[in-house]
């Protein structure tokens, strides 16, 4: 292997980042500036991938550049036609803003170069391999987001349904969109269940090889999403009732979970080594549908209709 | 040998690529450009994607290439024809252009 | 064969640069989103051949993810034209 003829190409890549970055903050249109963050997640992905951590490459490009980039299209349809470009900062703040980004950057370099003797095999490492098989699973990755450091994976829920509660009150959600035409009707029909079985797969593999709930939910956040595109009421999906439910479900399971630990073992989220495996799977299970249902309903970015109108039941 | 063949495939499948980027940034209207692009999608994966093809092993593999494959097939020449529509409402003016029945 | 690989991967890199200046210099979005969806599909050949490379299979699964958010990032820009929306 010779490393250092790819260097070309991770220096292209960082290029490219920096060069869409400033792309996407100065481009002429909002719309630009959306098409360009969209490629800024893509070239990441392949940063994470050249790094070689696929499970991150997997979010950033479903849930960075595909569905942050759908959640912006569909908030840009929503703005008023002529309030497209953004206003300009004035220079004092550029200034400011330019100099704190600077000390930052001089910090992570410092930081980074400190940890040099620090690589893939450091004692950190180690560590989780060395505690892998009571872990009940075999991807590292997926052993530390679940197991070890899971008190971290609940919290992250919670703070996605925060955000989501933040969202729900900014307004109205998006109304339903007409049927799509007979092309684009047609793609969606197969796309939909080709991601559903994505995700599926992503789930299941999560145990063994890069994967798990947030890749997963990710991918059936994109099928609901094109349901959407598609014509809601043409393709069927889970009422708002449902959704709600299930955005809450993962954190409310996995609470559970630990608190059942905590009664077991008397550590909070101490999983017993036999059920590991099982109690994983079913927590990821739980958030996956909660990730999805949590996405979905922030793409569709405000409250359902039924809240506005006060007739005390929730529509179907 | 497996490796040259390997090659042969991922490079011609380059080509495609490389011709697929210049056609974008050299040809002179939206059609003639997506045109351009879906010969890259379809052709360079394709061919790339039969050169790695050769160098796994594992059926599963093998599978998920096979799979991607098609999807970027499919996706790309329905999103082409998605896209094309979206750029002739954007600019009507193009229509009068086109043949008879393509409209 | 690596180094072949390598320079195969670089070749790649530098074809995505090149649609990506040239994504800056278009001005309409339709011609923005047809270099995007050649963009993606150049992302998904460079983790087919990184996935070589790196001996990391794992980045199939990656390319895949990549090509099926293309279309659906493809869908979301073409569909919502004002006379889309319910009123």
């Amino acid at each position: 292997m010779t490393p250092g003829a790819l260097l070309y190409l991770d220096l292209l890549m960082m290029g490219l980042m920096l060069v869409l970055a400033v792309g996407a903050l100065y481009a002429r249109s909002l719309r630009h500036a959306v098409i360009l963050f969209i490629v800024f997640g893509l070239v990441v992905a392949l940063v994470w991938a050249r790094l070689r951590a696929p499970d991150i490459a997997l979010a950033e490009a479903a849930i960075g550049s595909g569905l942050a980039g759908a959640l912006l299209l569909a908030a840009l349809r929503d703005r008023r036609r002529g309030a497209e470009s953004a206003p300009r900062s004035p220079a004092w703040q550029v200034v400011a803003v330019g100099a704190v980004v600077a000390g930052l950057v001089l910090l992570l370099a410092w930081a980074f170069l400190d940890l040099q003797g620090e690589r893939a095999n450091g004692p950190l490492a180690d560590t989780v391999r060395a505690n892998l098989d009571v872990s009940g699973v075999s991807n590292p990755v997926t052993a530390v987001l679940l197991n070890f450091r899971a008190y971290d994976t609940l919290l992250e829920l919670t703070v996605l349904l925060a955000a989501l509660l933040g969202v729900m009150s900014l307004g109205p959600q998006r109304p339903p969109m007409d049927a799509a035409e007979p092309m684009a009707a047609g793609l969606i029909g197969w796309l939909i269940p080709l991601l559903i079985v994505a995700g599926s797969y992503l789930l299941w593999v999560g145990a063994h090889a890069p994967g798990g709930a947030f890749q997963a939910g990710a991918l059936l956040a994109a099928a609901a999403v094109l349901a959407d595109l598609g014509g809601r009421r043409e393709f069927r999906l889970p009422g708002q009732t449902w959704l709600r439910l299930l955005a809450v479900a993962g954190c409310a399971v996995f609470t559970l979970v630990g608190l059942a630990a905590l009664i077991g073992s008397g550590v909070l989220l101490q999983l017993p080594p036999d059920w590991a495996g099982s109690l994983i799977l079913l927590i990821e299970l739980f958030a996956t549908a909660s990730i999805a249902s949590a996405l979905f309903l922030v793409y569709l970015g405000g409250h359902p209709p039924s809240w506005n109108s006060r007739e005390g039941h929730p529509d179907a | 040998m497996l490796d040259a063949l390997s090659l042969l495939l991922i490079f011609s499948g380059l080509a495609f690529y490389l011709a697929g980027t210049i056609g974008v940034l050299r040809l002179p209207d939206t059609l003639c450009r997506l045109h351009a692009v879906t010969k890259a999608d379809n052709l360079g994966l394709g061919l790339l994607a039969s050169g790695v093809l050769l160098q796994l092993s594992d059926p599963l593999q093998m599978l998920k290439l096979l799979l991607i494959w098609l999807l970027v097939l499919a996706a790309s020449a329905t999103g082409g024809q998605l896209i094309a529509r979206h750029a002739l409402d954007e600019r009507p003016d193009q229509r009068a252009e086109l043949p008879e029945d393509a409209k | 064969m690596t180094e072949m690989l390598i320079i195969a991967v670089i070749l790649l890199g530098a074809s995505l640069a090149l649609a990506l200046l040239g994504m800056l210099r278009q001005r309409a979005p339709a011609d923005r989103i047809l270099i995007a969806q050649l963009l993606g599909s150049n992302g998904v050949g460079l983790l087919l051949l990184l996935s070589l490379l790196q001996q990391q299979s794992a980045l199939l699964d990656v390319a895949l993810v990549l090509a099926v958010l293309s279309v659906v990032v493809v869908i979301a820009f073409t569909r919502g034209r004002k006379e889309q929306h319910n009123a």
